[in-house]
């Protein structure tokens, strides 16, 4: 053959788009830094029962209400438990629910959603109109309607959150396979006889999965509020569970004497959520096809 | 036509470009796109400017026009002198906005894409408008009553009612006509035409490059064609300069050109170029004469190779039949989707294929080829008729088996960029079909897929790239060992070699008879480039509104067409050959029938008549053919 080109073409390294993601998302700075506090997070998550210097449930009346001192590095709650300890072991709660939620409720939602691009009419009618009926309660009224039906509880906080994030998994996992499907390497895939079921797996949900690890992130960060609110109104964690909505809840009667109470686990769900935003913005610039440039 | 420039004294140069340079930032640091470029445009000449793609001629016609740096570019080095009305200025010095009174006013642009280059919201009347408005200063009724003049000097017939119209109730080939009308509105001293007929038709480019020179001679400016198709070259072009790389590579009259070129590149462009008529005489195809050509360093070997004819039709029996094949498409329209109509894209089409045997189907689009040939790969869904494989009927047969035949017929796409999953290595892309029919053991699978690639002429260790590393060409030939590797009797090419570059798509039609000859594959070959098709097949369809009009052995069918819709297509094939630009040939005026039908409304099919030995014609009438 006489394509001078093809023994050039063996020098060069191959990028993998793994690389090629990685390469570009080491350039955003903030979210590199974001993902690094996160990875931090989970570390002290993790290890958070051998490194906390008190027990985040067992009261102690000998010191209520302490501000911050050397002591309590974030002062002590109305029982005199330590507000850090408590705050570093409802991370543990927190990013659990994150997790958990948003792994369920993506499962499900992509699952759902690929199948509904690729066979289009009736399946994907019926399908995108629960998801409609779904996306038409406000998340938190759905999340409140589940827990009404399962009880109070951080398990069922995490199965309420995840039913709220089904929709908008399976639009956006739709959507991307609807333009995917359109592809002519799909009808070549059909033209060489592979099985719908693989086609479904190999070639549209990889297509699909960058936008899906976007929003996965910020879902997260999504979730863990919610947890955190449901908590504060009384359906999620009970106490003395040391989940930070619940905190929150507990420390508002002392807003006016106390307001390290109120102050620290709002820090904590503030700056939890932030983190898991910026990561899923820096993402999505790694990840965005109209900045590649494959 | 000036081929007398170098007897009367030379005339001062509309456009003098000197040691033009752009360059484009990339994350690799900078690119040039054009290196050190010197060319001139003298007044009411035409200047082709040829090369293939990445060869940094479209980013010369936007640097003459600033607008290279709209698109992240920088002309880094070099003048652009330009002989304006308001004296001779520098357009590379320029600033910017003194660039808008000449973009349009003094040099006006038209481009590949007459699709998206007007605007979906406004009218085909305002949109003329105004540019009048822009740059005469003109009111409302002055700009209307010019716009229609426009319209009209374009040759479009009922010029008036187009003004009310919006673009997409054009067809392609009269957008163009609207963008020519546009960009001619403030006549221009000079036109930079950018591939302008690339996407359209034969019959319709044959159409538009008539009108482009017809209005070239009447308003007296230059034209700056840029284009890869030689024939269209030697169709419109006065002087040609050639680039490669960015860097010119000859530059000279079109005669001299075509007649002596200088340059090993210019000769192997050449070479590749597929002209009509070049297989004149012979009853079987032939493959491309090659000029090896070496990352275009000169004294290469300048050798063409003569090779055998192609004699490999095998069998008595046909591998295909097709009989009466029918695809139509449902046109729903309305709040509740009542069904208002039918694309009739295929029409009760007939014909079988033996092994070994190339069938081209030719047409313009919209005629039904692809639908053919995807309705016989079972990526479409037929109306009625029947599609017979070695004898057995495809659509009685059990969906188990139906699945088998995907591996016996294998199709090749027209797009070699989008036929291939990005995301996986081309090695897991050939391997997949191993692995969907479970043909080889899976300890073997590399083995084989090494083998496929060396077949169609790649390297082992390519298996562990991604598609983006590989160009055109290359992609091309990743999809076909993709095809072999099922091991198929019959190819389908659908448009296969149309995106290449002439010289990649001389390369993979010899590749493709190189494995028909080896593995007796048979064709069916799609494609709308008849000297491409006079290349490849041993017989032709050619198809017309859904329905073969004529189909038989390619010397019966190229050198006595029987049907007048096959004389208008073989006539509006651009030749690359400045000489016979002037010849006599009959046009096809206005544009093709919509195949879409209203319910009540079928189309008169009838047998095709025999009128030699295996060539068959259509005597009733079809569209405007009556």
């Amino acid at each position: 053959m006489t394509d001078a080109t093809v023994a050039s073409l063996a020098a060069e390294a191959t990028r993998t788009p793994f690389g090629e993601f990685w390469r570009r998302f080491r350039r955003q700075k903030v979210a590199l830094f974001a993902g690094l506090f996160l990875c931090a997070l989970i570390a002290v998550a993790i290890a958070a029962p051998w490194i906390v210097p008190f027990d985040p449930v067992a009261p102690d009346y000998e010191a209520v209400l302490e501000g911050v001192s050397a002591r309590h590095w974030a002062g002590t709650d109305a029982y005199g438990r330590d507000v850090f300890s408590r705050i570093v072991h409802g991370a543990r709660i927190s990013l659990a629910v994150g997790f958990l939620s948003v792994s369920l409720g993506s499962l499900g939602g992509v699952t759902l959603g690929v199948i509904s691009g690729y066979y289009g009419g009736l399946v994907d009618s019926l399908i995108m109109r629960i998801c409609d009926v779904l996306l038409a309660f406000p998340g938190i009224l759905l999340a409140i309607a589940v827990i009404a039906i399962l009880g109070p509880g951080i398990d069922n906080v995490i199965y309420a959150v995840a039913v709220f994030s089904v929709p908008v998994f399976a639009r956006l996992a739709r959507s991307s396979t609807l333009s995917l499907k359109r592809a002519v390497y799909i009808d070549a895939a059909r033209a060489i006889g592979v099985a719908d079921r693989l086609i479904m797996v190999r070639h549209l949900l990889p297509g699909a999965l960058p936008n899906v690890v976007v929003y996965f992130s910020m879902r997260i960060g999504t979730s863990i509020l919610t947890a955190a609110s449901l908590s504060f109104i009384g359906l999620g964690a009970q106490p003395p569970s040391p989940e930070w909505g619940a905190m929150l809840a507990d420390g508002r009667n002392y807003i006016g004497v106390a307001d390290h109470v109120t102050l620290f686990p709002g820090l904590a769900i503030f700056v939890t959520v932030l983190a898991f935003n910026l990561l899923g913005d820096g993402l999505r610039d790694a990840l965005d096809p109209k900045l590649r440039r494959l | 036509m000036t081929l007398s420039a170098a007897a009367s004294p030379a005339p001062t140069p509309l456009v003098q470009v000197r040691g033009l340079t752009v360059e484009f930032a990339t994350e690799e640091g900078a690119l040039r796109a054009v290196d050190g470029l010197d060319f001139h445009i003298d007044p009411g000449e035409t200047l082709a400017v040829v090369g293939e793609s990445g060869s940094g001629k479209s980013v010369t016609s936007l640097a003459l026009m600033r607008l290279v740096e709209f698109g992240g570019g920088r002309i880094s080095a070099g003048s652009i002198l330009f002989d304006g009305s308001t004296g001779r200025r520098d357009l590379a010095a320029e600033p910017l906005e003194a660039m808008n009174g000449i973009r349009g006013n003094e040099i006006a642009m038209i481009f590949q894409e007459p699709m998206t280059s007007l605007n979906p919201v406004f009218t085909i009347g305002e949109q003329i408008a105004e540019a009048v408005r822009l740059h005469q200063g003109a009111n409302d009724r002055d700009a209307r009553a010019e716009a229609l003049r426009m319209l009209e000097k374009v040759r479009i017939p009922e010029a008036r009612g187009l003004l009310d119209r919006h673009p997409h109730q054009l067809s392609g080939g009269m957008r163009q006509r609207v963008m020519i009308a546009m960009a001619l509105a403030c006549r221009p001293k000079l036109l930079v035409a950018d591939e302008p007929t690339t996407a359209l038709d034969v019959t319709i480019q044959a159409q538009i490059l008539r009108l482009i020179r017809i209005l070239q001679e009447e308003m007296g400016m230059a034209v700056m064609f840029i284009t890869h198709d030689m024939g269209v070259v030697a169709e419109v072009a006065d002087r040609v300069l050639v680039m490669h790389r960015g860097k010119k590579v000859e530059e000279g009259s079109a005669t001299e050109i075509f007649a002596r070129p200088r340059h090993p590149y210019t000769r192997a462009l050449l070479s590749a170029v597929p002209r009509l008529g070049a297989l004149a005489g012979e009853t079987l195809p032939r493959r491309f004469p090659l000029v090896v050509i070496e990352d275009g360093a000169a004294g290469v070997a300048g050798s063409t190779t003569q090779s055998p004819p192609q004699d490999t039709v095998r069998g008595d029996r046909p591998l295909l039949e097709v009989g009466d094949l029918t695809t139509r498409f449902d046109v729903r329209k309305g709040l509740f989707g009542g069904l208002t109509g039918r694309v009739h894209a295929v029409e009760q089409v007939s014909f079988d294929l033996r092994a070994g045997e190339t069938l081209a189907l030719v047409g313009e689009s919209g005629c039904g080829k692809s639908t053919t040939g995807r309705t016989i790969m079972q990526l479409q869904t037929a109306t009625s008729g029947r599609i017979a494989f070695k004898g057995r009927d495809i659509f009685a047969m059990a969906p188990a088996e139906r699945r088998r035949l995907r591996q016996k017929i294998q199709y090749v796409f027209q797009d070699p960029f989008a036929s291939l999953d990005p995301r996986l290595t081309v090695g897991f892309s050939i391997a997949e079909p191993l692995l969907t029919h479970e043909l080889v053991p899976r300890a073997e699978i590399d083995d084989r897929v090494a083998a496929l690639l060396a077949d169609v002429g790649l390297l082992p260790e390519h298996a562990k790239r991604y598609p983006y590393e590989f160009s055109g060409g290359q992609r091309q030939r990743l999809c076909i060992a993709r095809a072999l590797a099922c091991e198929p009797e019959l190819l389908i090419a659908d448009e296969a070699v149309a995106a290449l570059d002439v010289s990649i798509q001389a390369q993979i039609v010899n590749l493709l008879m190189e494995l028909q000859e080896k593995r007796g594959l048979a064709y069916v070959f799609i494609s709308h480039d008849i000297a491409v098709v006079e290349r490849v097949s041993h017989r032709v369809a050619v198809m017309y509104l859904g329905q073969i009009v004529e189909i038989g052995p390619r010397i019966a069918v190229f050198e006595n067409p029987q049907h007048a819709y096959t004389r208008r297509l073989m006539a509006a094939v651009p030749i690359a050959d400045p000489t016979r630009r002037d010849r006599d040939r009959p046009m096809l005026e206005g544009e093709i029938p919509s195949p879409i039908r209203r319910l009540d409304d079928l189309p008169v099919v009838r047998p095709l008549v025999e009128v030699a030995p295996g060539h068959f014609v259509a005597r009733h009438p079809i569209g405007d053919f009556t």
